[in-house]
């Protein structure tokens, strides 16, 4: 399912800035880069989580923040599902109630289908403390589904995970993508991930933009 | 355990139990806004908060008196709606509540503090509302924090005496409490039951911070 994604804005984070003005037509999209580049920075504005300084944030034709006429849409009511690089799933509660956090009353056949494609089944009554890394992955992407998201934020989901649960993983993210079809905005710094998972890429370093096109053109075969 | 000073152990516990429960909603409020915010007047409504932990307590059950009594501010509008507070039952939890408000606020607000500010984030962003996010995430996981604070300050209102005395006095049967009582008994000379009350208070006290401290440890 395409989409369309129009990052337009100025974020100042101290000393850190970052400058983007994009607007893509895109199924995934990448925001590739080094480690400090803005990456995440941009997601967050997405998510609402931060304000930008002046500009435009829109998917479709739906302005989530826009500083000529005023628009600042809440994060709660962006309907974006977030999966941020540290994970951070409710410690207190169990994988259930972490991932049914955001349904607001979803039919259970959601519940039931998210916790399937994802193979959670096994796991809904276990304590986050009992997960392993990619099964906390997992979690917290069943989660940001279940919130009704019309679209998925991805902050490096293979970090910190060891080369067999990055594959793994990875092939849970090829399955939500294509079980789900919904658009994902998503940052790694690994231009394989990039390749397998997105259409489009923008390429950041330090605040700003360096490249902006299709996947396999801007980034070198891995 | 003679029957009078069975009768103020007792009589104390139920008014520091009650105490606490007055303190706990606007203590875990005012926890939560000084970790969460910063507003104009921030420092000053800080510090008011915490006054009764560095004033003479006596000073703060003069201040209550006048506040409280028939030409007090409050107490002109008690008594307008028939409500009696100075020398009865209600000051003495007045007084209690009010000595142990500061140790709840700080032992809480450091708790909140300690919540990664990243957990409400991702509450806000699943659509949760900020009393969703405060109920269902900032106060479960600060709960062993606010516990604590809450065990902190039912002791401190056990052990209260200079407020207590100010504006509930010394009453047997409806303001006596163990604090005022150890120092009545002493004042006449009954050392058995002074002593009773002393290691009752002792006993109270004791368990109550160590389950304090045990919920104070990470």
């Amino acid at each position: 399912m395409s989409f369309s994604l129009t990052l337009e804005f100025t974020l100042q984070q101290g000393e850190f800035s970052v400058e983007i003005d994009e607007r893509i037509e895109a199924d995934a999209i990448a925001l590739y880069g080094p480690s400090g580049a803005g990456k995440t920075t941009v997601l967050e504005a997405v998510a609402g989580l931060r304000q930008p300084e002046r500009g435009r944030i829109a998917v479709g034709d739906r302005t989530l923040f826009g500083s000529d006429n005023g628009v600042d849409v809440p994060a709660r009511h962006r309907c974006i599902g977030y999966v941020p690089q540290e994970v951070a799933l409710f410690p207190h509660m169990n994988v259930r109630q972490n991932v049914t956090y955001g349904a607001h009353g979803a039919p259970m056949e959601d519940l039931a289908r998210v916790l399937a494609v994802l193979d959670l089944e096994p796991l809904v009554e276990r304590r986050v403390e009992q997960l392993s890394g990619g099964e906390q992955k997992r979690t917290a992407i069943a989660r940001a589904l279940m919130a009704g998201s019309r679209m998925l934020l991805l902050d490096e989901p293979l970090s910190a995970l060891d080369v067999a649960l990055q594959r793994r993983v990875m092939q849970y993210l090829v399955r939500v993508h294509d079980e789900f079809n919904i658009p994902m905005l998503y940052v790694s710094h690994r231009a394989d991930e990039v390749l397998m998972l997105t259409d489009w890429v923008v390429q950041l370093d330090n605040g700003c933009v360096m490249a902006s096109g299709p996947s396999k053109d801007i980034l070198p075969r891995v | 355990m003679a029957d009078d000073v069975w009768q103020v152990a007792v009589f104390t516990l139920t008014m520091a139990v009650v105490a606490t429960l007055v303190m706990l909603p606007p203590g875990i409020v005012l926890a939560w806004l000084f970790a969460r915010h910063r507003f104009r007047g921030f420092t000053a409504l800080e510090t008011l908060v915490m006054l009764p932990l560095v004033i003479p307590p006596v000073a703060t059950g003069l201040i209550l008196l006048r506040l409280f009594g028939r030409r007090g501010l409050f107490g002109r509008v008690a008594e307008s709606v028939g409500l009696e507070v100075i020398f009865t039952w209600k000051a003495v939890i007045l007084a209690m509540a009010v000595m142990g408000l500061p140790l709840l606020v700080r032992a809480a607000r450091g708790a909140f503090e300690q919540v990664d500010r990243r957990y409400e984030q991702i509450a806000a962003s699943l659509g949760a509302g900020p009393l969703r996010i405060f109920f269902t995430v900032s106060l479960p996981m600060a709960g062993r924090g606010v516990l604590a604070g809450v065990l902190l300050a039912f002791s401190r209102a056990v052990g209260e005496f200079g407020a207590t005395m100010m504006l509930a006095g010394n009453m047997p049967g409806s303001t006596r409490t163990i604090a005022s009582g150890i120092y009545f008994y002493t004042e006449v000379g009954n050392d058995a039951a002074a002593t009773s009350l002393m290691l009752a208070s002792i006993v109270i006290a004791f368990g109550s911070l160590w389950f304090s401290n045990r919920l104070a440890r990470p």
